[in-house]
């Protein structure tokens, strides 16, 4: 596929810069017209309707090009005519709505043929077929308002069909086309201007369920189409909810929350009383009563709409009406005697309870769109989050594991309006001995964006938090993570129990707690990060505490901040709170090193290179200190990399020696176009951040690499035979280059592309050697390119946790058999860590295996960063010792896939594997040693 | 004019022996046949003589159809069917049949071989009565005559439960048994399709109580019995065998396994087992997550649950006990009670319902100071909690279940007088439907309105179809048709073929009218003025003027006369067919306004 597209892209641009190519396209062109003429061929050769059927199906497979839609068309309409056979008039009839929706082609030449057949056509089902292809025209055509009169004039009087299918095609189509305004209408003349809505309306009340869901969802559609839906709308809507069928309630639903969007402020009357209220107020009855609904896929639309809903005050609704008592107490149901009856109106007003109705449904679709909706309330109104938290927090204990997540994930969205009781805070800590990964982790994260109340609370997150350590020791980074945010967070109630924690006493000296252990650890990131704001709490530290800070401060820096510590200097000034603000003298640093590099034109070579070497160190140094600007600093060091390696391999001196002698030198060039290579890859795909500016950069780099490459293989390989091929596929790089950055070329003056694209006519004809002369000229005259600096870019990184590779203890299993190796690592800045992220096993027979983790095991804990957690299934044959194997990540890349795809590859089927077809792969992650014994098997 | 007519035996403004008799369309239907656990004399069973006093139940019921295994909805079936006698169909689910004779047995144990009653049924009449039974599928429709179908519907509440619809030709009723709208641990929720009975039995049992989350009840249940057991006390969970047992050990056994807790859990009765045995087996009937999980691991399975023995009653430290039965009435929980009540540590926990009379209501009420037989006195001093677990629709899941069902009337059953007077005057207000909640031996009569069906003859229908616009799905229409009956079925043919079919001529039946008019011109002339005048008027109608000098108007024919005594006035004669009485009448009244002036 993607070399045809190449030689597709490259005719085209011969074609527009030398004429004479021209012949050569022509040839192509005699082929096209043969596709309707072979389809005609076909369709007169088919003897049964089933065999016609068959050439139309075979047909449908291919893609046609937009200049022979309309012969093909042609043909299909005069078989059209011919046909007896419904099933083939079907075919025909969904091959031309296929056809006119071909990219470059204009569909209104075959309308009059299209309704033409309607007229006369008699089977139902040709008909919604044909009224479908109708609707593929319209869409194509929305400018044309003619057009669109003439077909909803069509539908309308096929409106009265008997076959539901039929009349479900014409309300599509009404909802599609229906023009939205009135004043469009009269200009349209000779048509007499519609009610589109009114029509629709009155099909609300269809006999068939499924004419009156289309009926409903043509009323949307005319909505999303800007078309503003009259208020008596809502009142037909409302009595659809008590329709029998559940698409139809479903539909309803949306429905009745539209209109409730459009007027929330009319008055509605309440049936059965005197009162009115706002009709934003009715519909959240209305919806709240669906969500008790007996058809669950209609409880789960209404939970989902519920979140939708602006106004808050309605959150008191959660609570019964006082009548009633709760069931909590024994004896509380007594009939309370006399209530103003008039004044609760129990099903009316529905919305009592909805949400608890909807968190303690059956199905858990529905309790999860109930969670979310709360979610969604609660996000927009703090009072009502604070009324929500006791049912969030009931959740927790929830059967299904997905609604407990969702309810962690919902919390913590939410945990900036709350603050905890302690006793919920008790339900929330009692999650922490989940046997899932996932919902522990969910509630690390939750606390550290919780708001705790009181110290007790704080003991008790940390006596929980400790007591999950040493029940599953893996979660040890999560702990400490969450630890130092609890500590930052509550500096005040941490300070009261910092000697508790220490365990110190006033007078004696007590024992110096083990600095490996974990769970100490855990308790001083909590003391630290607390200290940072609480100048008094150091006061409490005993000695071996500031030893124990020291060491922490330099082990594990990202979790121990910097104290201002009595009687001490701070540990390092550059890292502290005033200066990283006006971050601008290394920002200042990095742009002047970088200003420098750029004139090294004007340098000797000698001298280019000692620069280039001396920035690029720089720049590596200025990474690693400053975090903020690693990214910034690798990237631009990387292109550096490349701009070095790409003069020393031109500085080479033996450029001009003959191609015999010049074997050995060749070594070191090739192996750097190689190597820039996969630099420019890596800089393409292993940052996040990367904006078009840059890819072409990295791409012209490419290109230079390419020429490079060219040229070596040029010099040391005998006959012309592969360097032609090699040629040929240089120049379509270049062609390519120049079609996909078209618009960035303006800013390449006098960069190798430049040069190149001027000469292109020159090179097309002339033969490899010369090419290759050419290049060689080109390369070393060509200017270094400016690489422009994106806002933000971050480097893709990722560590595996597990396995840790550090066991002794072989993995043992039966060889030829399986086993499954658990794989915990962490990603940062991975685009699309779904498709782009491999896990690597390379055995030690140097056999590598690549394994797709399923996008399941990717997890998103928070923005940029990913995990994945998955299983790894390991094999192999016997083995007389057991060896290590290596487990890293990779990296994918597939740089086709960011070529924007060609038009008639939209409307046709594509082969799917080409857009997750890998092109290569990056390691970027440390390779892990895993210890396995593959035994053979016992018989 | 037909009837449906409802007979509650027992559960009539009560909880308990749950007995009804429905007669709908010449078919007597009784629906449940349960005990009551307040009485031990021969109120614990519904009067059946009230039904025959001599002769045979089998010929005076169709059926009998039980809802759900608890004692109370079927308690008293081997009594009914063998001592008093009964050969027709019972119709239950099948695990109500599975689990139905395990609850008898243990029942027929306690009440002979504990209180020494004489006259009881005996373990064959059990076997006896459980072979007339009908085991049915959910939603399946069984023919139990030519007339009579009945169909389940899932109830929740206990494993098996179900609601039953119960159809004669278009007349239907529908009985919810015991049922529950919120989901559980273990079960789904109640659902019933728009089946629009013309009434619906419901439970009431909770008819005033709106019930919180669920969640919130369950998080409190557990946290009352951890801190207990934490203290070292023991807490006692009187339970019914099955039903809400199975709930709170599933909650219990997951929060023990989540928390790691080695306290025992202890459950009574061999019989749990062999209950437990069938809800292994039963997965279908349970809720989305049993059913989805069961294959990795049935939920029943319990790990923390092991049987109890009643020395470990005695056993020092904490420990939870389920015990049956539920009320605190008999049995094991009773005596346990007993033994434990002394101590303020320890705890029981009521998680249902409690008839008035048994210990269970006793203590709940508040009552602190027992009069256990034999003249003791017993003081409680154990903790007595409140947790509503038992599975009942509350008042807005009734609610519900009606508005889902959309019955023309409603009928309340198995609940308070008071609590059902509260929900009446609800369901009347606000669904407007009309509500009934009869006491024991009470009779309901609902006047009904059966349809009857008619058939059409598809060429009087297109005809009629192609006259008129489209026909719009709730308006009724106007049709000219022959309805012939015969052999009792209904057909509504065109009157042709109607005369066809019976071999009859038609009679044309016309109608005549004079109008007079002022005209002192020819007889044409007249006759071509009402012409011109009609034709102005009718525009969409076929005038014509035939040579004769009359003029016609379809059907109708208008000839203009002059009568001899007065030359100023023309007699018009309209005559039109009795199909054409519309057009006919309109012409008259037109004419009878007289002729416009003559241009001329």
């Amino acid at each position: 596929m993607a070399a045809h597209l190449k030689k597709r892209v490259y005719e085209e641009f011969t074609k527009v810069v030398q004429p004479q190519e021209e012949i050569a396209t022509k040839k192509l062109r005699l082929t096209k017209p043969s596709k309707s003429a072979a389809l005609h061929i076909d369709l007169c050769k088919a003897t049964s309707p089933a065999d016609a059927l068959q050439y139309l199906l075979q047909f449908a497979r291919k893609p046609v090009e937009a200049e022979s839609v309309e012969g093909v068309v042609r043909i299909l309409l005069e078989h059209y005519y011919k046909e007896n056979d419904p099933s083939v008039r079907l075919k025909i009839a969904s091959l031309l709505g296929l056809l006119s929706k071909t990219a470059g082609f204009s569909p209104d030449c075959i309308m009059d043929d299209a309704i033409n057949i309607l007229q006369n056509e008699k089977s139902h089902q040709v008909l919604a077929q044909l009224l479908d292809t109708l609707l593929a025209i319209g869409t194509k055509l929305p400018e044309n308002q003619a057009i669109q009169m003439r077909l909803v004039d069509v539908a309308c009087k096929h409106l009265t069909d008997t076959s539901h299918g039929v009349r479900n095609k014409c309300l599509q189509l009404l909802g599609n086309l229906g023009s939205l305004e009135k004043s469009v209408t009269k200009d349209a003349e000779g048509l007499a201007a519609r009610d589109v809505q009114k029509i629709i309306g009155d099909y609300f009340s269809d006999q068939d369920p499924r004419v009156r869901t289309a009926a409903i969802k043509a009323m949307l559609q005319l909505h999303e189409r800007g078309l503003k839906l009259h208020q008596t709308i809502y009142n037909q809507a409302c009595k659809l909810l008590s329709d029998d069928y559940e698409q139809v309630r479903s539909a309803a639903v949306q429905l009745i929350w539209v209109v409730s969007q459009l007027y929330p402020e009319s008055i509605v009357p309440i049936p059965s009383s005197n009162e009115e209220i706002r009709l934003v107020d009715d519909a959240f009855g209305k919806i709240c009563h669906m969500v008790s609904d007996g058809s669950w896929v209609v409880r789960v639309q209404a939970a989902k709409l519920l979140r939708k809903r602006t106004a808050h005050e309605r959150a008191k609704e959660l609570y019964s009406s006082g009548e009633f008592s709760s069931g909590r107490k024994w004896g509380d149901d007594a009939p309370k005697e006399e209530v103003d009856t008039g004044a609760v109106n129990l099903i009316e007003s529905g919305a009592c309870g909805a949400f608890v109705h909807g968190l303690e449904d059956e199905m858990y679709e529905v309790r999860i769109a109930a969670v979310e909706a709360l979610c969604m309330l609660a996000q927009s109104s703090p009072s009502f989050a604070e009324k929500c938290l006791d049912f969030l927090v009931d959740m927790f204990n929830d059967e299904i594991e997905e609604v407990r997540l969702q309810s962690i994930h919902t919390m913590r969205k939410i945990s900036n309006n709350i603050t905890l009781r302690e006793d919920q805070l008790d339900t929330v800590l009692a999650v922490l001995e989940d046997s899932s990964r996932d919902i522990r982790e969910a509630l690390h994260e939750l606390l550290c964006c919780t708001n705790v109340s009181t110290k007790e609370g704080i003991h008790l997150a940390l006596v929980e938090l400790l007591k999950n350590l040493t029940k599953y020791p893996t979660d040890r980074d999560s702990i400490w993570k969450c630890l130092k945010f609890l500590g930052s967070r509550h500096p005040t109630l941490v300070l009261p129990l910092v000697p508790e924690l220490l365990s110190t006493h006033p007078f004696f000296d007590t024992a110096e707690p083990d600095m490996d252990d974990p769970a100490y650890i855990a308790v001083l990131v909590l003391i630290f990060n607390a200290a940072k704001t609480c100048p008094t709490m150091p006061a409490l530290f005993s000695d071996h505490t500031f030893r124990h800070y020291a060491y922490l401060r330099d082990s594990l820096s990202h979790l121990v901040p910097a104290l201002r510590l009595p009687g001490r200097k701070l540990v390092s000034s550059a890292v502290s709170p005033s200066i990283i603000p006006q971050e601008d003298p290394s920002q200042q640093f990095l742009q002047q090193s970088l200003e420098r590099v750029y004139s090294l034109q004007h340098l000797d070579p000698q001298g280019a290179q000692e620069l280039l070497e001396f920035t690029i160190r720089d720049l590596q140094r200025l990474g690693e200190l400053q975090s903020e600007l690693a990214g910034v600093a690798d990237f631009s060091a990387t292109y550096l990399r490349c701009q070095l390696l790409l003069i020393k391999a031109l500085q080479e001196k033996l450029w001009n020696v003959a191609a015999p002698l010049y074997l050995k030198q060749s070594d070191l060039a090739s192996a750097a176009a190689k190597q820039i290579m996969e630099e420019t890859y890596k800089m393409e795909f292993m940052y996040s951040g990367v904006e078009n500016k840059q890819v072409v950069i990295i791409h012209h780099m490419r290109l230079q690499a390419k020429a490079l490459q060219l040229i070596v293989t040029a010099r040391t390989t005998r006959g012309l035979d592969p360097l032609f091929g090699m040629c040929e596929k240089f120049l379509q790089e270049v062609d390519f280059f120049q079609r996909y950055f078209i618009a960035d070329l303006p800013h390449l003056q006098d960069s190798f592309v430049d040069k190149l694209l001027d000469l292109m006519p020159r090179l097309m004809t002339s033969k490899p050697a010369e090419v290759v002369k050419i290049l060689q000229t080109m390369l070393r005259q060509s200017a270094f390119l400016h690489l422009p600096l994106p806002e933000q870019i971050h480097k893709a990184s990722a560590t595996i946790i597990e396995p840790a590779g550090e066991s002794d203890n072989p993995l043992r299993f039966t060889s030829g058999l399986v086993v499954a190796l658990d794989v915990d690592a962490t990603l940062e800045h991975v685009q699309d860590p779904q498709n782009t992220v491999k896990v690597q096993v390379l055995y030690p027979d140097g056999q590598a295996q690549m394994i797709h983790p399923k996008p399941a095991d990717f997890r998103n804990p928070g923005p940029g960063r990913h995990r994945l957690i998955t299983q790894v299934y390991l094999s192999h044959t016997a083995w007389t010792e057991a060896c290590q194997v290596e487990v890293r990540l990779l990296l994918a890349y597939n740089s086709s896939a960011r070529i924007p795809k060609c038009p008639w590859m939209e409307g046709g089927e594509m082969s799917p594997q080409v857009e997750t077809s890998i092109e290569g792969t990056i390691p970027f992650s440390k390779p892990v040693k895993v210890y396995i014994m593959p035994k053979p098997a016992r018989r | 004019m037909p009837e449906i007519r409802v007979t509650p035996l027992g559960a009539g403004q009560d909880v308990g022996r749950s007995c009804i008799l429905v007669s709908i369309a010449g078919k007597n239907v009784m629906l449940d046949c349960g005990m009551h656990m307040g009485f031990n004399d021969d109120r614990r069973f519904p009067d059946f003589s009230y039904i025959t006093q001599n002769g045979r139940l089998t010929d005076f019921l169709d059926c009998v159809i039980i809802s759900h295994f608890h004692l109370d909805h079927c308690g008293a079936l081997p009594y009914f069917s063998e001592m008093v006698g009964y050969d027709g169909p019972i119709y239950m689910t099948h695990p109500t049949q599975a689990i139905c004779p395990i609850l008898l047995e243990d029942y027929r144990k306690i009440a002979v071989d504990k209180k020494g009653e004489a006259n009881f049924f005996t373990s064959q009449m059990i076997k006896d009565c459980m072979k007339k039974v009908v085991a049915v599928h959910l939603h399946q429709t069984v023919q139990v005559d030519d007339e009579l179908e009945i169909k389940a519907y899932y109830a929740g509440h206990v494993l098996g439960a179900a609601m039953f619809q119960i159809k004669v030709g278009s007349e239907s009723v529908v009985y919810t048994g015991d049922y529950n709208m919120t989901p559980d641990r273990h079960l789904g929720a109640a659902w019933i399709d728009k089946c629009r009975p013309n009434l619906l039995i419901t439970e009431s049992t909770y008819a005033t109580t709106i019930r919180d989350s669920k969640r919130c009840r369950e998080r409190d249940f557990l946290k009352k019995v951890h801190e207990t057991v934490e203290r070292g006390g023991k807490v006692l969970i009187p339970v019914f065998a099955l039903g809400r047992a199975q709930e709170l050990c599933i909650l219990l056994e997951t929060f023990w396994e989540r928390m790691n807790l080695k306290v025992p859990i202890y459950f009574s009765t061999g019989l749990t087992e062999k209950a437990n045995h069938y809800y292994k087996l039963f997965i279908p009937w349970t809720n989305q997550k049993i059913r989805k999980t069961f294959v990795q691991r049935n939920m029943f399975e319990f790990k923390h649950i092991k049987a109890f023995d009643r020395a470990f009653a005695d056993n020092p430290g904490p420990m939870v006990v389920f015990a049956t039965p539920g009320m605190l009435h008999a049995g094991q929980s009773l005596q346990i009670f007993r033994k434990w009540a002394g101590n303020e540590k320890n705890m029981v926990i009521m998680p249902g319902y409690c008839v008035q009379g048994t210990v269970g209501h006793k203590i709940l009420s508040g009552q602190r100071k027992l009069e256990m037989e034999g003249r003791q006195v017993l003081e409680v001093k154990m903790q007595v909690e409140y947790m509503s677990f038992s599975a009942h629709a509350d008042a807005k899941g009734i609610m519900q279940l009606v508005g889902q069902a959309e019955p023309e009337s409603v009928l309340l059953v198995h609940g308070e007088a008071k609590k059902m007077e509260f929900l009446k005057q609800k369901i009347e207000q606000e669904l407007r439907v009309s509500c009934y909640m009869p006491a024991n031996g009470e009779t309901v009569t609902l006047p009904t309105s059966p349809s009857i069906p008619v058939g059409i003859s598809l060429g009087l229908l297109k005809r009629e179809m192609a006259q008129g616009l489209l026909p719009e799905a709730k308006k009724p229409r106007l049709l000219h048709g022959t309805l012939i009956m015969k052999d009792s079925n209904f057909r509504l043919v065109s009157s042709e073929q109607a005369l066809k079919e019976l071999g009859l001529a038609e009679h044309q039946l016309r109608f005549t009218c004079r109008v007079h008019l002022h005209d002192t011109r020819k007889e044409q002339e007249t006759a071509l003025r009402v012409y011109s005048h009609l034709k102005s008027v009718l525009k969409d109608h076929c005038v014509q003027h035939l040579p004769d000098g009359s003029v016609t108007v379809e059907s109708v024919l208008l000839q203009a006369a002059a009568p001899s005594e007065d030359p100023g006035t023309k007699v018009l004669l309209v005559s039109w067919t009795y199909q054409d009485e519309e057009l006919g009448s309109f012409l008259t009244s037109l004419l009878k306004k007289g002729l416009p002036q003559a241009p001329s």
